[in-house]
């Protein structure tokens, strides 16, 4: 079943793993586990370097494709995901629950709670996304991502766009899994004692947009990324100087400079609940603010009440310690 | 039914391929081109069957009128759209151009009693490029930052003045086309010109999403609507994305990463030496990138175009003698070195 990549194919796109279920080695080949402990050792060892010499010509030659919104499929899966998976499994255990819930192929809105101070939770439902449910995660972002150097092509390769009505139509319309988080920066900078309270869910508009598009809503709890960097203060003074949305004060940050940066390792998990099913509205439903905002609270009501269970079923957030 | 062509811009790369694969047509009686220069002196091969007419005519004068009563015009196809400013006329002629040139053009279309079809070429530079656009525009968006200089706002302009005529003569099916960034080989543009430069300056921390149209692609498009009746707005693009990455990897050049303050100052400094056109407007393509749906179009044809954005590039790079070049040689030689003897890569 194995068979070295085709040099005449340009811009072959390797499909994604199809859950934890199927062994994969680094380049999206399935394997099967027994051979790779057999003698075929030496010639399996061969065989990945001639994988990834193939795969450095094409990222050397520009011989890959992304799609219309810039995703580079074949850079998140080989580099991005590797770069995260340690974070992901070794430093916060990241335990996912729910993940057949999540359609497997047609479209759907996973709307989750934003947390943290800096939104390593997007990173982490992008793992979790990619290595339980097998597929991968578009998320809608904020402005502020595609303004900045580096991020902003970063996240567009990652597969990420713009938090904007079009975008989220077109993504959902192809049948993508689109992922927000409505809380926006409200969330994600929230105070350290207002940790697992959902703040307010902007407009709606994901809502209408899962409407309009008659793909199900997944309501997603993440507990765990609160108590990376505890936001114990604020400096907007100097935050609004840099244009940020907030600068914050955390027990290991300014005061250790860099050293600050690094997450605390807390014990996390993933929840995802059950779909509520959009396709009974009528698409024009979607201009029924009443409509809109009724089933935004309704959403919101079952995360408030998946986290509260979920962070109970947690325990200490940094175990076995306190 | 046959009709009487007129085609504006004869003397730039697209007008004269149009005009001769329309003079070719059975279907059209006749063709007249018309510019300020004759195409052949600008080194265009001009309908080489013969049975298209040059007429030099300033579009910024009302001579048009004249050249369209004389000669019974059923279709009119404006293609005389300058999309940079040529070193030696500078800004000022290139929007009188665009504009004055659009507007004379269309009165006189609303005078005449022959014409039944308009078909006006725009461009996807009407949808500007910034961070807090949609990723993929349709027709129907509007920009969030509409191009306030160069280009797109000319651009901009003439469509208004397109829709203003339609209004008033709903009876002419008006096509407008936003073309893409020509690719291939034998265009000559801003873009295409940046891309064949020994080292190529990108803006540092961004990779815009670029895309293309190939040059046949875009005669057939042409061809078609001047043929047949395709009211409305359309984009006219190639299929898919390249990000500059890709693009300056396929060339095999080497990059100068500078970042966008730094690129705006050498990037004018360049541009009086004449080294590199530069504008603002290309420094928001360079950082944000644009995309375009084209399903419009594929809707109302019934036809894609020919060539991918990608393809489309490839075709420029090919016509250029651009294969890749080092980067790529090398990794082939290393990996020939760790490919084991009597091992083809294959099992």
């Amino acid at each position: 079943m194995r068979s070295a990549p085709d040099d005449d194919r340009p811009g072959r796109v390797i499909p994604f793993g199809k859950g934890r279920d199927r062994a994969y080695d680094a380049y999206g080949h399935a394997y099967d586990a027994d051979e790779a402990r057999g003698d075929h050792g030496a010639e399996r060892r061969v065989d990945h370097l001639t994988r990834f010499m193939d795969f450095l010509r094409r990222r050397v030659a520009g011989d890959y494709e992304v799609d219309e919104f810039g995703f580079d499929p074949e850079l998140t899966d080989k580099v991005t995901l590797e770069l995260m998976r340690p974070l992901y499994r070794t430093w916060f255990r990241v335990e996912t629950l729910g993940a057949g819930d999540v359609p497997a192929e047609s479209g759907a809105l996973i709307v989750a709670n934003h947390s943290g101070t800096l939104p390593l939770d997007a990173l982490m439902l992008q793992v979790a996304m990619h290595d339980e449910v097998g597929r991968p995660l578009r998320l809608l972002g904020a402005d502020l991502v595609y303004q900045l150097p580096v991020l902003n092509h970063l996240a567009r390769k990652t597969g990420h766009t713009l938090a904007c009505r079009e975008d989220a139509d077109r993504l959902l319309r192809k049948g993508e899994a689109v992922g927000v988080f409505p809380e926006g920066f409200k969330g994600v900078g929230k105070p350290f004692s207002e940790r697992y309270r959902l703040q307010r869910f902007g407009r709606g508009g994901f809502v209408a947009s899962a409407i309009r598009a008659g793909v199900p809503i997944v309501p997603c709890a993440i507990v765990g990324a609160e108590e990376i960097y505890p936001k114990i203060g604020d400096l907007p003074v100097l935050a609004r100087i840099l244009g940020l949305p907030y600068l914050p004060i955390t027990p290991l940050f300014p005061w250790f400079g860099p050293l600050g940066l690094i997450p605390l390792p807390s014990k996390w998990m993933i929840e995802f609940g059950e779909p509520i099913r959009t396709d009974d509205y009528d698409p024009g439903a979607a201009d029924d603010p009443m409509l809109v905002f009724n089933l935004t609270d309704h959403v919101r009501e079952i995360m408030q009440q998946m986290l509260n269970e979920l962070r109970l079923r947690r325990g200490h957030a940094f175990p076995p310690l306190f | 039914m046959t009709h009487t062509v007129l085609v504006t811009g004869v003397s730039r790369h697209i007008g004269a391929r149009v005009a001769g694969v329309l003079a070719s047509d059975p279907d059209v009686a006749s063709v007249i081109g018309v510019d300020t220069a004759p195409p052949w002196s600008q080194g265009r091969s001009y309908d080489p069957s013969g049975r298209a007419q040059f007429v030099r005519v300033d579009l910024r004068s009302s001579d048009i009128a004249d050249v369209m009563s004389v000669a019974d015009i059923d279709t009119v196809v404006h293609l005389s759209l300058v999309s940079a400013p040529s070193r030696s006329a500078g800004r000022d002629s290139m929007k009188e151009h665009n504009i004055i040139g659009t507007m004379q053009l269309l009165a006189a279309c609303q005078r005449s009693a022959t014409v039944r079809r308009v078909v006006v070429r725009s461009t996807t530079a009407v949808y500007g490029s910034s961070s807090h656009d949609p990723a993929v525009f349709t027709e129907d968006l509007e920009a969030a930052d509409t191009p306030n200089h160069g280009y797109g706002k000319d651009a901009i302009e003439v469509e208004g003045y397109v829709r203003g005529f339609a209004r008033r003569r709903p009876d002419i099916p008006v096509s407008l086309l936003r073309f893409a960034p020509l690719m291939g080989p034998t265009v000559s543009s801003p873009l295409t010109r940046f891309f064949v430069k020994p080292v190529l300056p990108t803006v540092l921390g961004f990779d815009p999403r670029l895309q293309f149209v190939h040059e046949d692609d875009a005669v057939e498009v042409l061809r078609r609507m001047a043929v047949e009746d395709h009211p409305g707005t359309f984009n006219v693009a190639g299929d898919g994305v390249l990000t500059m990455s890709q693009c300056v990897r396929r060339t095999g050049r080497l990059t100068v990463p500078l970042p966008s303050p730094a690129f705006r100052v050498l990037g004018e400094a360049v541009r009086r030496a004449g080294i590199l056109e530069y504008s603002p407007e290309q420094l928001s393509l360079l950082s944000h990138g644009r995309a375009v749906d084209t399903a419009r179009l594929a809707h109302e044809l019934g036809w894609k175009p020919k060539f991918t954005t990608a393809a489309a590039f490839d075709d420029f790079l090919r016509a250029h003698g651009m294969p890749g070049g080092l980067p790529v040689a090398l990794v082939d030689a290393v990996a020939e070195l760790v490919r084991p003897r009597g091992d083809t890569g294959g099992e």
